[in-house]
């Protein structure tokens, strides 16, 4: 897979959780598994560590996506990591709704530690999502 | 006698309510005027703008600026201050983190004018004249300020020295502040001239708050009978007290009403409204994704929530893109 130079390149910023999606995204590199360069991995403890603060932290840092990793439901390595994910998530999706984010700008997806095909898919998608939306518009003006 | 210290009050993008508070020291406010010369308040005492340009670059103590930045004016007179005080003291929500002025940052110059002089139902005929920049006269050119798409909190137009927040503050921590510049006793620069805490250490229903919070319902306070002995939050109430700076002694419970969060968030938060989010999302007791939606659609508005006093501090700061009202 070949980088066209002239095409938008996004940047995505995942949080992947310690004990499923970090282990799906090495394994998907040990497999020589192709996806985008445009995802920069964050290794969190846990989906649940991710503070919504983060998300918009990302974003005003210039990402122009953002991707949340977790374990499936009932899998959380700390028992409920990912319900509280999932909660923040929902919120955050109304809350960025309303500062006129497209939808695709945030997306949030369960990786087990053996998914590492579902992990590349969710990238390449997910990239291939934000590129058609073009970059975030800058903040503010006077 | 010592000359007194020069003291000014001036409001921006405000409701007023922010003077209303320093009247409301009552008759406090004789102690501060024994002490201070109050030498610039276009709401009470008739100075002009030149007679403020006239004071000496930095001759003045202090100046309490309440109101967010919207206005050309507003950022002109805020400049003007900074240059004359040696303390500027952001004053109330509004100057302290956009407050709810700040709210119109999820539109813009262009579409706040659309609606207000030409689609909203009020506005007759439809043929109302926008505000112009200058308009000219038999007599001249008269000029108005310019108005920017974006609301502004004051940190992000003056360097400010120190916050009193809360909407409006309170008069005590108003007397406290100006006693503190009086005596010369001042925290570090940048301070937020309230508690450190979040406001259920100071809350009077904190005992009645239980060990663990999980909600698997949440009320709107109009629509509720509210026991007034009770943790809001355990009614089912969204108080943002466990996320907002304490100071302000729980007024709005002691009314039966909840926090809003006009005292914005404690030292260690950056984004209020961020954190409001993750703190909500904490006490919903739901696991499944349908149950979670209904819950959560009990706040209809996340934005108006949790922003309602600090849109324009945000890491986000405004609106990405802007929807025409409906």
């Amino acid at each position: 897979m070949m980088m066209q130079v002239d095409e938008f390149q996004p940047r995505i910023v995942a949080f992947v959780c310690n004990w499923c999606t970090y282990i799906a995204a090495d394994t998907a590199g040990v497999a020589r598994a192709r996806y985008s360069p445009n995802v920069r991995l964050i290794r969190t403890m846990c989906s649940g560590r991710v503070d919504p603060q983060f998300v918009l932290a990302a974003f005003e840092k210039g990402a122009d996506g953002v991707l949340l990793c977790g374990c499936h439901p009932r899998d959380c390595h700390y028992n409920s990591g990912n319900y509280k994910t999932l909660r923040r998530y929902t919120l955050l999706k109304t809350m960025l709704a309303q500062m006129g984010f497209e939808g695709d700008r945030l997306r949030l997806e369960w990786i087990s530690a053996s998914e590492a095909e579902k992990f590349r898919r969710v990238v390449e998608d997910m990239t291939e999502r934000v590129r058609k939306l073009g970059p975030l518009k800058s903040n503010g003006g006077n | 006698m010592a000359e007194k210290p020069k003291v000014a009050f001036y409001w921006c993008a405000s409701c007023g309510g922010c003077e209303e508070a320093v009247v409301d020291l009552a008759e406090g406010i004789l102690d501060v005027v024994a002490a201070v010369d109050i030498v610039f308040w276009p709401v009470a005492l008739d100075f002009k703008v030149k007679d403020l340009e006239a004071f000496e670059d930095g001759s003045l103590a202090a100046s309490f600026i309440n109101g967010a930045i919207r206005l050309s004016e507003q950022e002109e007179m805020a400049r003007l201050l900074r240059r004359k005080s040696k303390y500027v003291i952001a004053f109330g929500s509004c100057s302290h983190m956009g407050g709810v002025p700040g709210l119109a940052n999820l539109w813009d110059r262009q579409s706040i004018f659309d609606w207000y002089y030409h689609k909203a139902p009020s506005v007759a005929c439809g043929s109302v004249q926008e505000p112009k920049e200058t308009v000219k006269v038999p007599e001249g050119t008269l000029e108005l300020p310019a108005f920017w798409d974006t609301v502004k909190s004051l940190d992000q137009v003056i360097d400010v020295d120190y916050y009193l927040p809360g909407c409006p503050p309170t008069p005590k921590l108003l007397a406290n502040a100006v006693g503190a510049l009086l005596k010369g006793e001042l925290p570090p620069k940048g301070a937020v001239l309230a508690g450190t805490r979040a406001l259920c250490h100071e809350c009077h229903l904190n005992d009645a708050k239980p060990e663990k919070l999980l909600l698997k319902e949440l009320k709107r306070v109009h629509l509720t009978t509210v026991d007034p002995e009770k943790c809001l939050l355990a009614q089912g109430i969204l108080c943002l007290g466990p996320v907002t700076r304490g100071g302000c002694e729980a007024l709005c419970i002691k009314g039966v009403m909840p926090c809003t969060g006009c005292f914005g968030p404690t030292d260690e938060v950056r984004d209020q409204g961020a954190k409001g989010i993750s703190y909500l999302s904490s006490i919903v007791d739901f696991d499944d994704e349908a149950d979670i939606q209904k819950v959560l659609e009990c706040v209809p508005d996340p934005m108006g929530t949790f922003y309602r006093y600090s849109l324009p501090r945000s890491y986000l700061v405004r609106a990405k893109e802007v929807k025409p009202h409906a």
